[in-house]
């Protein structure tokens, strides 16, 4: 911005606009806001009736016409599929690790985020109307699990889950900066603990998980393990050898320009023929894995070139007066701060991972929305076309599970200052 | 080098091993033959199972017949694995195609709805996107199918009005009737779309010339008018309005679309038209305030300021991510396996489950799709390029 070079001994700066006052009528809101032009006012009343007539079938439906027993009688097999009953305490103890280590990170980040603005000279404070707002699509889960649950035992657990998570979090806001580097470890050894803790020690294996349970899995299991391999295409995307960058970008735009659905039937049907002959098939759940790994590896190394391109040539610069060989600058100087820009759009990366896992209904596995397909096919419930409820429990999961983690990560990137100009 | 070379006589290059060009070109063809052993792996892998498993590694079977029907398709089970290929394919362009034209439609409309100064259609465009936004697309699909077009009432009682009639069988439409002299007639329907192009250029030139008042889409619009009116007519009435008629348990005249059909065709709009509506606001609101409030100084109104001001620069910043939304709407397509319409990747399924060698099925599959991807971002490509903005 240029300057305005004005004498001070003759320019003096009009006063400022006195602020609107707080409290207007809320006639005044009405009309400014819903009849403050002809064609709005028209909206208006169009749109009341409209909204008013939708909303009442809505609410009549969930809590009148709605025979959400079918949701309460399945409501383990939704979440846990066909897995055997008997390991039950199993899902439970990962479930348990996943709140604490994700409690904690949460804590951490927290606690990092108001000491880089203070570095800033911003105090963030937080008002506990701002918190509940934050903490409410993941309370509005709780609630609505809790009216399906029939029993007393689920409840304990979930409360003591809920417990573990704020235990985690308060844990996490203690934690001083030089330990956090040891956060990371903490984060990787519970995410690799709760899939022991279920599968190793006489555990169940993959291919009988089902539900959410497995869901949640692909999801998380996914982008773990598309982030390294995605980072590794990414940086053979920008390299200085022209072979390494073209089958980087071949692969890339392959899986780029084919749909997630067509890459599962390939797993699921081709896969098995390119391991050598004589080679144990992996399971079906493995083979999606590594679809999903594969797919989202290419998204994953996209995003990161992004990151990697927003660092200005100065810091390679700076790096390399410093005498830094060339992958010491990468790791030591470009990649954290390039990681640390792409953060958002790695969430957002994750929140499509979370609803394509619905996809896998098609080639086989029993995800969520397999099991919500199948107890429409039960004795008690055949062809009484109670798919809308089922369904809506579905979307209802994933709406909060996406619209949480959106809501985070737009909050992260305006504490990150990123999309500030 | 050179310098080196001169000061003391000898070659003072690097030996091999830490010669950087050298060593550059070692990696590179180092890489390269670990892909190519790799890809020659899984293919030699691939080709040596198949025929362990007695299956033919050739494309012979594409002339076969199918052996299945494909509801909804000019195709009988004696036509060949190909042809029913090539219906998948058309399905898939067929709603694609269509997919794209009415998402951003009404993306366009929910996009500028989000930014309305009216609160309540404000809200409900907030709310229709986040509430799409956030769910998968296939559940929204299998909601739409399972839970809603195919709960509608069966054909002998449909609910019929308007010239539309809906039963969970098909969806019925008006649509356009046409006898033997409709080639003629789209002919004359060119020809009068050319002539109407012609009559908005003068009109435009005149303008640019003269300062008077175009009018020109008034007159492009009379001129296309008089032409198809005056062949119509003059043809014997060729194409006349049909509406879909119910007569018992069947639906004479009027366009019919599967339940299947419709349902993908209204859940990708539906629900790519809540991320074109995002784009949309995005690209209004990335269009600098200073525009904005030029045009107000200027006395333009509302609606003169979006349609001349606002609107085609946003169009500018919305065409790369809106064409990444229209490849995903193609690639979504793929959904249709779902809820049974034959589009590309079932009749693949159908024709797999037949006994047909699954890896040269897939691998043609993947190349149509590949190439219908890389053709809309080819096509995305050049729009940018032609409308883009320069020197940014």
């Amino acid at each position: 911005m240029s300057e305005i070079k004005v004498h001070s001994s003759e320019y003096r700066p009009p006063p400022p606009d006195r602020p609107p006052s707080g409290t207007r009528s809320p006639g005044v809101w009405v009309r400014q806001n819903l009849f403050n032009t002809w064609y709005n006012s028209l909206f208006t009343l169009i749109l009341v009736p409209a909204i008013g007539y939708v909303v009442y079938r809505a609410i009549r439906f969930v809590l009148v016409t709605a025979r959400w027993e079918i949701v309460e009688v399945n409501l383990t097999n939704l979440m846990v599929g066909t897995f055997p009953r008997s390991e039950l305490w199993r899902p439970w103890a990962a479930v348990a690790i996943l709140a604490l280590v994700i409690g904690l990170g949460l804590g951490v980040t927290a606690r990092a985020n108001v000491e880089a603005a203070r570095i800033r000279g911003i105090e963030l404070t937080t008002s506990w109307q701002q918190n509940a707002r934050r903490a409410a699509p993941a309370l509005l889960l709780v609630a609505a699990l809790v009216t399906f649950v029939r029993t007393a035992t689920p409840l304990i657990l979930l409360a003591a889950t809920v417990v573990l998570a704020v235990a985690g979090y308060l844990v996490g806001r203690r934690i001083p900066p030089h330990r956090r580097r040891w956060m990371h470890l903490a984060v990787i050894t519970g995410l690799l603990g709760s899939y022991v803790v279920v599968t190793q020690f006489d555990g169940v294996s993959l291919d009988r998980w089902g539900g959410l349970m497995l869901t949640v899995f692909l999801a998380i299991g996914g982008i773990a393990m598309a982030f390294p391999v995605g980072v590794l295409i990414a940086l053979g995307r920008r390299s200085t050898l022209p072979a390494i960058r073209l089958v980087s970008v071949v692969y890339i735009e392959l899986i780029r320009g084919m749909p997630l659905i067509a890459l599962l039937f390939m797993g699921w049907l081709i896969l098995p023929f390119m391991l050598p002959v004589g080679f144990p098939t992996p399971g079906r759940t493995w083979r999606v894995v590594i679809i999903l790994l594969l797919f989202t590896a290419a998204y994953v190394a996209e995003i990161v070139r992004g990151g990697l391109q927003s660092i200005p040539r100065g810091q390679y610069e700076a790096a390399q007066a410093l005498g830094l060989p060339p992958w010491k600058t990468m790791r030591l100087i470009i990649l954290p701060q390039a990681l640390r820009n792409v953060i958002p759009a790695m969430v957002g990366q994750f929140i499509s991972l979370f609803k394509d896992t619905s996809l896998v209904l098609i080639v086989g596995l029993t995800d969520l929305l397999a099991v919500a397909r199948r107890v429409t096919q039960q004795p008690e419930f055949l062809g009484q076309g109670l798919h809308a409820e089922t369904l809506l429990f579905v979307s209802f999961i994933y709406w909060v599970g996406s619209y949480w983690m959106s809501r985070e990560s737009q909050r992260l990137e305006t504490r990150l200052g990123l999309g500030e100009r | 080098m050179n310098t080196g070379q001169r000061t003391n006589g000898t070659d003072t290059r690097p030996p091999p091993w830490r010669d950087v060009r050298v060593l550059r070109i070692t990696v590179q063809v180092a890489f390269l033959a670990g892909v190519a052993a790799l890809l020659w792996l899984l293919a030699n892998n691939l080709v040596q199972n198949m025929q362990a498993q007695g299956m033919r590694t050739d494309f012979g079977f594409l002339g076969q017949a199918a052996g299945f029907p494909l509801a909804g398709a000019d195709f009988s089970s004696r036509d060949s694995i190909w042809a029913a290929l090539v219906v998948g394919l058309r399905n898939t362009l067929v709603v694609s195609a269509w997919g794209i034209v009415l998402a951003t439609v009404l993306g366009v409309f929910v996009g500028i709805a989000r930014l309305s100064s009216n609160w309540l259609v404000r809200k409900c465009a907030a709310a229709y996107v986040e509430a799409l936004r956030n769910i998968p697309l296939i559940v929204f699909l299998l909601f739409l199918y399972l839970a809603i077009l195919q709960q509608l009432p069966r054909i002998n009682d449909a609910i019929d009005g308007g010239g539309f009639v809906f039963s969970n069988r098909g969806l019925y439409a008006p649509w356009f009737d046409v006898d033997d002299d409709s080639g003629l007639f789209l002919g004359f329907c060119a020809v009068a779309i050319v002539l109407s192009i012609v009559v908005v250029r003068w009109r435009t030139r005149r303008f640019n010339a003269t300062g008077q008042p175009h009018h020109r889409i008034v007159w492009g619009a009379v001129t296309f008018g008089v032409v198809v009116g005056v062949a119509w007519l003059a043809l014997g009435q060729p194409v006349s309005v049909t509406l879909p008629v119910l007569d018992g348990r069947t639906v004479s005249g009027g366009y019919e679309l599967t339940v299947e059909h419709g349902a993908l065709l209204l859940g990708l709009v539906l629900y790519m038209a809540a991320f074109v509506a995002e784009i949309v606001r995005g690209s209004i609101l990335a269009v600098p305030k200073g525009q904005a409030e030029a045009a107000n100084a200027l006395g333009l109104s509302g609606a003169q300021r979006y349609r001349h001001v606002v609107l085609p620069q946003a169009l500018r910043i919305a065409i790369p991510p809106a064409g990444n939304e229209f490849i995903n709407l193609a690639k979504n397509s793929a959904l249709g396996i779902a809820i049974a319409f034959p589009e590309l990747l079932r009749v693949t399924r159908i024709a797999i489950g037949q006994g047909q060698p699954a890896p040269q099925l897939i691998g043609i599959m993947m190349l149509m799709y590949l190439a219908i991807s890389l053709t809309l971002s080819l096509i995305v490509n050049v729009l940018n390029r032609r409308l883009g903005l320069r020197g940014v």
